[in-house]
């Protein structure tokens, strides 16, 4: 059976290059970049090289390079390393779980947190963000582009703000990078995370850029690795992936695959939405990502609509999934005021630059026919017009 | 042999749902695992009386572990489909009321009747697959001759699920297998070890799969304190059959009919003369009746919300065995319609403890006639 993948905001595929780039680093250079001896210095020298990578695709220094785990430790790292008891932090009710539970942690640990609404397109307000600012707010964290949606985030707005006000500003760019140029003094950032299986690296790797003189508290106590700022023996392979695919991200950006991406996606979002009526895209009038289409078709269940899809061959996402694997009403959607029905019915669509015109000519194909299977089966859809006939 | 039907699998985790994935499988079905996610335990773990860790319980992450590893063996297609919003309205929240309000419910009824053979066989369809099968011990099986299809105990009658089951529509049936019907337990135990289910020798679930310890006091003040609430004052009177007040009580949720222990009688002359008993509970005086054991024994019991299985309505008068809570051994009675929707049966022998809340289930052999619920 055909199967195709268009779920790129979960996780996306090595490219065949990362993958040639960290071979020799399971095997025959398998040093501890720690270690005096020359096995050391060929895995430092690895590292190093990677840093600079990623320091080019963030615009940064090298030294302002700290490699973690994923995008969870990066978020993690910047909220608990950068804030203390007692002072106040800013975030968003559309953040990643990553951040909005490390948050309500941090409430717990006696910091006070401030939870930003987001306008009905599922955008942060600048001004929202400056009226929350407070004598004690030392953090604000607003991610770039969000995971459902795909809605980009005013930081720039944001970061000129901190600058004024001399708060620190962390970004959650996990989904930005690799769809939008990733400027660290442009957005005034002093903290940004990225994680490495978001753009064709592997799972386990991933970036917190911590600005010059930022101070963090480390998660992990430990050795001196990455400036004391993060313990652990380098993940050598992932680290040297992670640069690989960095660089890579850096040049798809620079030769145009996000205006090829934005074609595919619009083309499916339209054509799908023209097979299918009561039917509609969420954060479609404001600027999204150009991989991502969140879809929603009323009168149906979206969890229904997503087994479908699979077992159909096309691997798309409906809501955030909770521990069982089972899908939970979204809490972006739910902060957009989307009504419960429409966000159990909404399902996410990603597309990364391994997507074709094939992959997307099958989801035309598919998508109108599976919401005409449930809508004829939903005794809530009884009576009402009969969608477009579909071939 | 190879069949194109697809069947939707209910897999819960364990042994038995996992055995009959595996022989479908072998049968040449395509499958389609699905387990309903019904209750969060990690909601109300750690409040007082719940326990903190939430291992080895139904809709616990292991049983999902373990079905989606079944699945994985068996390389099947598998989902997780939540539920539990259906399941605290439908399920959930009747139990809590039932009890409040001096019943004593069957959850594992309502789940049945709401969610494994109504939200299940809707999300099957909705994927493609018409039937699903479940790993219930029953039997079920069209007969022309009727023109209905019959819900019958199974080979294994020390796992006999069909009390539960009395709820189910014809149509459900149509739809509905249950493969484990004709085998014995320790049979799909060696099956499951033939198949190489890693989980061939993981003990039963027994309890209520959303209390933990089985202590449904500890539940009732957990779920409620969670929402906010409180169990609301039903504290009152313990009277006599003639009326005669003999002492207080807590609250009428903490009593069932046929309850000895907890009377707070133990020193009363009342309670010297012979061992007293709940009858019964009146919910809108909020008063617990007590009585002898004697006075326990029942002649008749009305049901209503019937369901008619076997066949399509009642008239006249029907001989059949009365089953009124789940490990009941059935009693002969004459049973005809007392009302619309509701009916009497007058049992041959005097039955103890007819519990209002719980189903009475109508037997022909190993047939099942019908149901309702307790009055």
């Amino acid at each position: 059976m055909r199967r195709v993948y268009m779920d790129a905001n979960a996780t996306t595929p090595l490219l065949p290059e990362v993958f040639e780039a960290m071979r020799p680093y399971y095997t025959e250079r398998f040093g501890n970049a720690s270690s005096v001896h020359s096995f050391g210095q060929q895995a430092r020298g690895a590292v190093e090289q990677a840093r600079s990578c990623v320091a080019t695709f963030l615009h940064c220094r090298p030294a302002e390079i700290v490699f973690t785990s994923g995008g969870t430790e990066g978020d993690n790292l910047a909220l608990f390393g950068a804030t203390k008891p007692g002072d106040h932090l800013i975030t968003t009710s559309i953040e990643h779980h990553a951040v909005i539970h490390a948050a309500e942690r941090l409430a717990q640990c006696g910091r006070e947190v401030t939870f930003l609404p987001v306008s009905a397109e599922g955008v942060v307000d600048p001004d929202d963000v400056r009226r929350a600012i407070q004598p004690n707010t030392r953090l604000i964290s607003v991610m770039m582009a969000n995971n459902e949606t795909g809605a980009i985030q005013p930081v720039e707005e944001i970061g000129a703000i901190a600058a004024e006000t001399g708060v620190q500003f962390h970004t959650d760019a996990v989904q930005a990078a690799g769809k939008l140029p990733l400027d660290v003094a442009k957005i005034g950032c002093h903290l940004l995370s990225i994680s490495g299986h978001k753009i064709h690296a592997p799972q386990g790797v991933g970036v917190l850029f911590v600005r010059k003189d930022t101070k963090i508290e480390p998660l992990f106590y430990g050795g001196t690795h990455e400036r004391q700022r993060r313990a652990g023996t380098e993940n050598l392979p992932g680290i040297v992936g992670l640069g690989k695919a960095a660089e890579l991200a850096r040049k798809g950006v620079e030769e145009g695959v996000p205006e090829k991406l934005a074609a595919l996606r619009d083309r499916m979002e339209q054509e799908i939405l023209a097979c299918v009526g009561e039917a509609g895209a969420h954060s479609r009038h404001v600027r999204r990502v150009w991989n991502t289409t969140n879809l929603w078709f009323d009168h149906l269940e979206g969890e229904a609509l997503v087994i479908s899809l699979d077992l159909k061959g096309l691997a798309v996402s409906g809501g955030s999934a909770c521990a069982s694997g089972a899908s939970e009403p979204s809490h972006v959607l739910t902060a957009m005021r989307i009504a419960p029905a429409r966000a159990h019915a909404s399902l996410r669509f990603s597309l990364s630059k391994l997507s074709t015109e094939e992959d997307v000519d099958f989801a035309i194909e598919m998508v109108p026919k599976a919401v005409a299977k449930l809508r004829e089966l939903s005794p809530y859809y009884a009576g009402r017009l009969p969608v477009a006939s579909v071939s | 042999m190879s069949t194109s039907e697809t069947i939707a699998v209910a897999m819960s985790g364990g042994v038995d749902s996992s055995t009959v994935a595996a022989m479908l499988k072998s049968e040449g079905y395509n499958l389609v695992g699905l387990t309903l996610q019904l209750w969060n335990q990690r909601r109300l773990a750690g409040r007082p009386g719940m326990p903190e860790t939430t291992e080895g319980r139904c809709c616990s992450l292991d049983d999902v572990y373990d079905a989606r590893r079944v699945a994985g063996h068996l390389d099947i297609p598998y989902y997780v489909v939540n539920q539990q919003d259906r399941f605290e309205q439908d399920v959930v929240q009747p139990f809590v009321r039932e009890y409040l309000s001096g019943r004593t419910p069957v959850p594992c009824t309502l789940c049945n009747n709401h969610l494994k053979f109504a939200q299940l066989l809707d999300m099957a369809r909705q994927i493609g697959a018409d039937r699903i099968a479940t790993g219930h011990y029953a039997r079920n099986e069209y007969d022309p001759t009727r023109g209905r299809w019959i819900l019958k105990r199974p080979v294994d009658t020390s796992k006999d699920q069909t009390y539960f089951l009395f709820g189910l529509t014809q149509e459900q049936l149509s739809r509905t297998l249950f493969p484990l019907g004709t085998y014995r337990k320790p049979d799909v135990r060696t099956i499951a070890a033939e198949q190489g289910l890693a989980l061939a020798q993981k003990p039963d679930s027994q309890e209520i799969c959303f209390i933990p310890g089985g202590d449904y006091k500890v539940f009732l003040d957990a779920y409620l304190a969670d929402r906010g609430e409180s169990i609301p004052d039903t504290s009152g009177e313990l009277v006599t059959t003639s009326g005669e007040v003999v002492g207080r009580h807590s609250g009428i949720h903490n009593f069932t009919v046929g309850q000895r222990k907890g009377l707070g009688l133990g020193s009363s002359d009342v309670a010297a003369a012979s061992p007293l008993y709940v009858l019964g509970i009146n919910g809108a005086d909020r008063q617990v009746v007590v009585g002898s054991g004697e006075e326990l024994m029942l002649k008749s019991l009305q049901a209503n919300r019937l369901n008619w299985i076997s066949i399509s309505h009642l008239e006249g008068e029907l001989r059949v065995q009365v089953k009124i809570r789940h490990r009941h051994e059935p009693a002969w009675a004459t049973l005809s319609m007392s009302a619309p929707d509701e009916v009497t049966a007058i049992f041959d022998q005097p039955q103890r403890a007819v519990t209002p809340g719980q189903a009475a289930v109508f037997y022909d052999g190993d047939e099942v006639i019908g149901g309702g619920w307790i009055l």
